[in-house]
């Protein structure tokens, strides 16, 4: 963390300056902007592609943006996307093969090695991000496209001001301020008299990057402001969720009849695995071409919800709507932390915003810690 | 996108990393393939590099038919043994079923080995029994053939093996050979016999009746179906067998071996890494809830 004399002060144009000077770079600016109605992540040019003056209005199975009465950059929380697309990619070629007699050859895929700047990454992404890093470059296998693609991205986090209906960050102690993983963070201070962004830099890269643009020092009262909007963003989460003992509650109450009645609810659309910045589960296709002499091997994002997702040649180890909300919410929050050491959850409330029959979490949880058959 | 010239597994140009892409077979050619019974059927399998294969017994390898897929299967030969292994494969789906239309000569992608294994080095001493139903005798010989190596650190081994009828025993030579061995016992029964048949029938734990356990010095390792595994345990356990000196291997969908796919959860482990051979304690406040 910087001593507070490190703490800059900058326009938007500092803003555009450091996104232009990244392009100089070779990266993807990558950042939120608007469409159909949802703020998502996409190659961005500049700040004029953020949704500027929106924001967002979330509940469970519910999601709808609004105009903002002033001219934010980043008056949002977060949307349906998340990083994950960009470093664990929906669908990835794994190898090609091709026929060669009574054998055949591979062809590896060359790994990616797009530098991505990601702009507008907020605490609870940031968290997440880390979490995948444990799955994916772990001590004992590493996926090259993954690491590739990591260890080239530039990170420029966003600090929340505002908590959405659907947020509890504050509860898995993933946010609202980012603390570490960055190159840059910025906080924005917007009010009828002033709109200005505190920004400090988390990296040499960064401070590198913000070198290049024009800042100032921040001043006493602007990193009070900024800090108090922070501070007013964590009292105001629209969801909590106590995490106290919650991998013994939920591994002593596997048969819960709470299961139950989630299961009747739920639709195992996967949906929540969708959104969720980071669920990892993968399948493997392979495609053949019309010859039969080419063939190729596909990684594609999966869910624990999907049917098949659990078959063997035998049967299927969890054909139930509540053994596969089960395995998701037990996972995400009881064994992730046997199998990563942290939460699988970050408090981002995607799920609860994207489920379209609106099942929350957090409330799923409490109805097992008021009534606990174990 | 861009990329980089290069092989994967290259890794950036920038940090020299090379890292070995965890995902990519190794091609090996088919030297034999014969059938065990009816629809289970033998590969023994040498790398096209004729590079050493080394594993434990219990270890299983992804094997890979061009254009079909993956399949997780245990390895069956004898770990001693390292220029070619085996694998016994019960042909249910696609991948195993085009696997069992190679011949010699034809070529596989191999990943592995993986997953934890028996070690029976643990079993010095003691009795060891060994109950197994249907193809779980497979990823069981080559912790029967690590015993056999060092017989007299070994007690009485017992092998309990139950199979659908007759024709569906695996290894018959073996177990032929292995039942006639000093201070080892082989029983085996059926679900479905006729009028040839002159063994047991009836479900793997009925041989619990003709067997007498030193339970205090016993260990057991156990493969099978899931609830074949379940009452097996359960015999083990009221015989007075401990908990913790029983193994077990347990099987899940796999597609990356890994831990990447999430396929293989079993609440907090991942089969593929953390398994697929359990220690019975580490496993059994889960083992008997249903759709974990």
């Amino acid at each position: 963390m910087n001593d507070k004399n490190s703490i800059k002060v900058v326009d938007r144009n500092a803003i555009d300056g450091i996104i232009s000077l990244l392009k100089s770079e070779g990266f993807i600016t990558v950042g939120p902007t608007l469409r159909d109605k949802t703020i998502i992540y996409d190659e961005i040019e500049n700040t004029s592609e953020l949704p500027i003056g929106w924001t967002d209005e979330q509940e469970a199975g519910h999601y709808r943006i609004k105009r903002r009465n002033d001219e934010a950059l980043f008056g949002y929380n977060v949307g349906p996307h998340s990083w994950k697309k960009y470093l664990f990619p929906p669908k990835l070629e794994l190898f090609e093969a091709n026929k060669n007699g009574k054998s055949f050859e591979i062809k590896t895929i060359l790994t990616d090695t797009t530098k991505y700047a990601f702009i507008g990454v907020r605490s609870c992404e940031l968290h997440a991000i880390q979490i995948q890093d444990k799955v994916f470059n772990n001590w004992q296998y590493k996926d090259p496209n993954y690491v590739s693609l990591r260890d080239r991205t530039f990170i420029i986090a966003v600090n929340c001001t505002q908590a959405g209906k659907t947020c509890f960050c504050a509860s898995m102690d993933t946010g609202p301020r980012a603390k570490k993983g960055f190159d840059l963070s910025i906080t924005e201070v917007i009010n009828p008299n002033e709109h200005y962004f505190v920004v400090e830099s988390g990296s040499d890269k960064g401070e590198d990057i913000l070198s290049k643009v024009e800042t100032n020092f921040a001043t006493e009262e602007q990193i009070f402001k900024a800090d108090a909007e922070i501070d007013s963003a964590s009292r105001n989460m629209g969801r909590a969720l106590i995490t106290d003992g919650i991998k013994d509650l939920l591994m002593n109450n596997m048969e819960h009849p709470q299961w139950n009645d989630v299961a009747a609810r739920c639709l195992t659309c996967a949906n929540c695995t969708m959104v969720c910045p980071t669920c990892f589960c993968n399948n493997v296709e392979d495609v053949n071409d019309i010859s039969g002499n080419h063939t190729e091997r596909w990684r594609k994002w999966d869910s624990c919800f999907s049917l098949d997702f659990s078959k063997v040649a035998g049967g299927n180890f969890r054909t139930s709507p509540k053994a596969r909300y089960r395995q998701w919410m037990t996972h995400k929050l009881a064994s992730w932390i046997d199998q990563f050491g942290t939460s699988g959850c970050v408090g981002c409330g995607r799920c609860i915003t994207w489920c379209p029959v609106g099942i929350d979490i957090t409330k799923e949880v409490k109805a097992i810690q008021d009534n606990p058959v174990n | 996108m861009t990329f980089i010239e290069g092989n994967n597994p290259l890794l950036p140009a920038e940090t020299n990393t090379i890292i070995t892409d965890p995902m990519i077979p190794n091609l090996f050619t088919i030297k034999k393939i014969f059938w065990e019974t009816d629809d289970t059927f033998t590969i023994e399998i040498e790398s096209h590099d004729k590079s050493s294969f080394n594993f434990k017994p219990g270890q299983f390898n992804m094997l890979y038919v061009f254009g079909m897929g993956e399949s997780a299967i245990s390895i069956c030969s004898d770990p001693a043994k390292n220029k070619t292994i085996l694998h016994t494969i019960h042909r249910v789906g696609n991948v195993t079923s085009k696997l069992s239309q190679l011949k010699k000569g034809d070529t596989i992608g191999v990943r592995g080995p993986f997953g934890s294994n028996w070690d029976v080095t643990k079993f010095y001493g003691k009795d060891v029994v060994i109950v197994v139903g249907g193809i779980g005798l497979a990823p069981l010989r080559p912790a029967i053939y690590s015993i056999f190596k060092e017989r007299k650190k070994f007690n009485r081994i017992i092998i309990l093996y139950g199979a659908r009828t007759a024709l569906d025993l695996l290894y018959r030579v073996e177990l032929e050979h292995w039942s006639k061995t000093k201070n080892v016992e082989v029983l085996t029964t059926i679900d479905r016999g006729d009028s040839s048949w002159r063994g047991n029938i009836g479900v793997v734990t009925n041989l619990f009746n003709y067997i007498k356990l030193d339970a205090m010095n016993t260990y057991s390792m156990v493969c099978g179906p899931e609830i074949m595994m379940k009452f097996s345990i359960e015999e083990l356990v009221k015989l007075g067998v401990e908990e913790k000196n029983i193994y077990l291997s347990l099987e899940r969908n796999m597609k990356c071996a890994i831990g990447f796919c999430g396929h293989c959860q079993y609440t907090s482990k991942f089969i593929c890494k953390d398994g697929p051979v359990f220690n019975y304690s580490q496993v059994k406040d889960i083992f008997n809830l249903y759709e974990v």
